[in-house]
């Protein structure tokens, strides 16, 4: 039987249009139909972009047929998470305080990616303003687990995790601050990689925490994730912070395998509340690892029992400051009122949700005066422990492997009531954020008859590295190529 | 003690511009309380000496500080709730 086309890897599509076997309308078409016929179930948009994508695909294969060389992402469906810009188009960032916003320039990320050949087909429902585990948090909609509707789908890339899993797009633009697109990636079975911070532009990505931020892909193969991240990586002049550093062509390092890398594992730190289906698919994958020549040895890394309570002093101390802009002055929802100090409050309080005010009341708290020393400033110290922690235990091995998640994904409503257990769930992701390092989380099992994520943790701008990781493991496994029951 | 009260809440989201609700500012409270009794734990951590890490970049870089094009004002202001004269209109701020 012929693999329909929306099963299809990103290589193997664009390989197939550069040689006209297909066009990229009839790949477009055929993500599109699959998007009518699952999307109901899963809710995975917030925007559909059926007209612009047919025509960006017609137009590509308008310049195909003219003789034009194929783009490396000729025709490849890609879904883009709706806190990174388009120009003229709806950005909500899951918020209603940005329901009418339509940004007049396009993150960098996305016309990388576009310039490649790459064509969008919508825009992903996420946690508001990223600030989530399970996007419920979006003002708009519940997206569903493509694996189980009765439960999430992760957070806060939810919309762009599901998108992919349930192969309504073969790729999408996910953002990551505190393991936001690991999390979802491993809930969904997809492959997610955060890069190095600096590594991606954050030109056009709404800010949450300027210091956490990450833009990264999400996809249903290493190779894939790969092949968007040489063409995602590198600097750009409308982002300070982007790193002026050479990006390999990280498909080409695939080859290299896992052979004799050493794999650091934080054994102590695993413990606790890790539950048994995952700990089983984590330690089989280890053996996995080993297979393929890998060596798995054991690290110490101290203060990870600190990272949720830093992180979220961190993180909630910057979006407050970075929250201070929706004023209802340059853009976004006005509550009208007879003055200004009024304005700024009830239009603050119509347009953001709870877990938003939640998050501006606890930054602004760590950052008020008589606080700031013993919240802020002491987090901020607790960071730099756990950045060295990194580089201690990159000092005795080339990767840290980890569950991505504790658990398997959960039920709706299952932790929206206890804002702290919501939190907990992060506690393997948020490190790397933390340190700056780039973690992979792609599938590596199941328990209770749903995706299990491992995830691979490296020394800053060494990605080649997890990905050399990740695809060995991928030879030899299964599990990515799993499809949910839709 | 508590760490957090309602009288906490009411003070920071004035800090923050927020007007909360009678119910969440209560909610807020607990869970501010809750959330803070639990970072109590970097309380305990010896960071004497520790630099504080503002940003996960160490080395970073400016770029020449060249002209180019901005932004077109109409294209900025069309994203505004109320623009006028190629300017962002606002309540009244002084007097009454």
């Amino acid at each position: 039987m012929t693999e329909p086309l929306w099963r299809l890897t990103a290589g193997e599509i664009a390989r197939r249009v550069a040689a006209r076997q297909h066009s990229a309308e009839e790949v477009t078409r055929a993500h599109l139909d699959r998007l009518a016929a699952v999307e109901p179930r899963v809710d995975a948009f917030l925007q559909v972009l059926a007209d612009r994508a047919l025509g960006k695909a017609r137009d590509l294969d308008a310049a195909l047929a003219a003789g034009r060389p194929a783009p490396p992402l000729a025709g490849v469906p890609l879904a883009v998470k709706d806190v990174l810009d388009m120009e003229g188009l709806p950005t909500t960032c899951g918020s209603r305080i940005l329901e009418d916003y339509r940004p007049p320039f396009t993150a960098t990320a996305v016309a990388r990616l576009e310039d490649a050949g790459a064509i969008v087909v919508g825009k992903t429902n996420m946690d508001e303003f990223a600030m989530g585990s399970s996007t419920e948090n979006s003002a708009y909609k519940k997206t569903k687990n493509p694996w189980d509707p009765t439960r999430v789908p992760g957070g806060s890339s939810g919309g762009s995790a599901a998108a992919v899993a349930a192969g309504m797009a073969c790729l999408a633009l996910g953002t990551d601050t505190g393991g936001s697109i690991r999390q979802p990636a491993s809930l969904c079975g997809v492959v997610g990689l955060k890069p190095t911070y600096g590594r991606v532009s954050r030109y056009g990505l709404v800010a949450f925490a300027s210091s956490l931020d990450q833009v990264g892909p999400l996809a249903r193969s290493v190779e894939d994730v790969a092949r968007v991240a040489s063409l995602l990586c590198g600097p750009d002049p409308c982002d300070a912070t982007s790193a002026d550093r050479p990006v390999p062509d990280f498909v080409q390092g695939l080859a290299a395998g896992a052979e004799g890398l050493r794999v650091g594992v934080p054994w102590t730190f695993l413990e606790q509340g890790v539950e048994p289906g995952v700990l089983s698919s984590f330690r089989e994958a280890l053996r996995v690892l080993e297979g393929a020549g890998a060596r798995v040895v054991d690290v110490s890394l101290p203060h990870l029992p600190h990272a949720i309570a830093t992180y979220y002093i961190v993180a909630t101390a910057e979006a407050s400051s970075n929250l201070a802009r929706y004023d209802g002055v340059r853009y976004g929802l006005r509550t009208p009122a007879p003055d200004l100090g009024k304005m700024y409050g009830e239009s603050r309080d119509h347009g953001f949700g709870p877990e938003v005010k939640r998050r501006i009341i606890l930054g602004t708290f760590v950052l008020s005066s008589g606080y700031y020393d013993a919240y802020y400033l002491r987090a901020q110290k607790v960071r730099t422990l756990i950045r060295r922690d990194f580089e201690q235990a990159f000092e005795n091995c080339d990767v840290v492997a980890t569950p991505t998640t504790p658990s398997p994904a959960f039920r709706f409503g299952e932790k929206t009531e206890d804002p702290l257990q919501m939190y907990l769930a992060d506690i393997f992701t948020v490190p790397a954020n933390l340190a700056g390092v780039p973690g992979l989380s792609l599938p590596c099992g199941r328990a209770a008859d749903l995706p299990v994520g491992l995830q691979l943790l490296g020394r800053s701008f060494d990605e080649a590295t997890l990905l050399r990781a990740g695809h060995a493991y991928e030879q030899a496994s299964p599990h990515h190529r799993l499809a949910p029951p839709l | 003690m508590p760490r957090a009260t309602v009288e906490t809440v009411d003070h920071v989201a004035k800090l923050a511009h927020l007007s909360l609700s009678g119910e969440e500012r209560l909610l807020f409270a607990r869970q501010l309380d809750q959330i803070l009794s639990y970072a109590e734990s970097i309380q305990a951590i010896d960071t004497a000496g520790v630099e504080p890490m503002s940003h996960a970049l160490t080395s970073g870089g400016f770029r020449e500080d060249t002209p180019r094009e901005c932004l077109p004002r109409e294209s900025v202001l069309a994203a505004a709730p109320d623009p006028a004269d190629g300017l962002f209109r606002v309540p009244r701020v002084l007097g009454g």
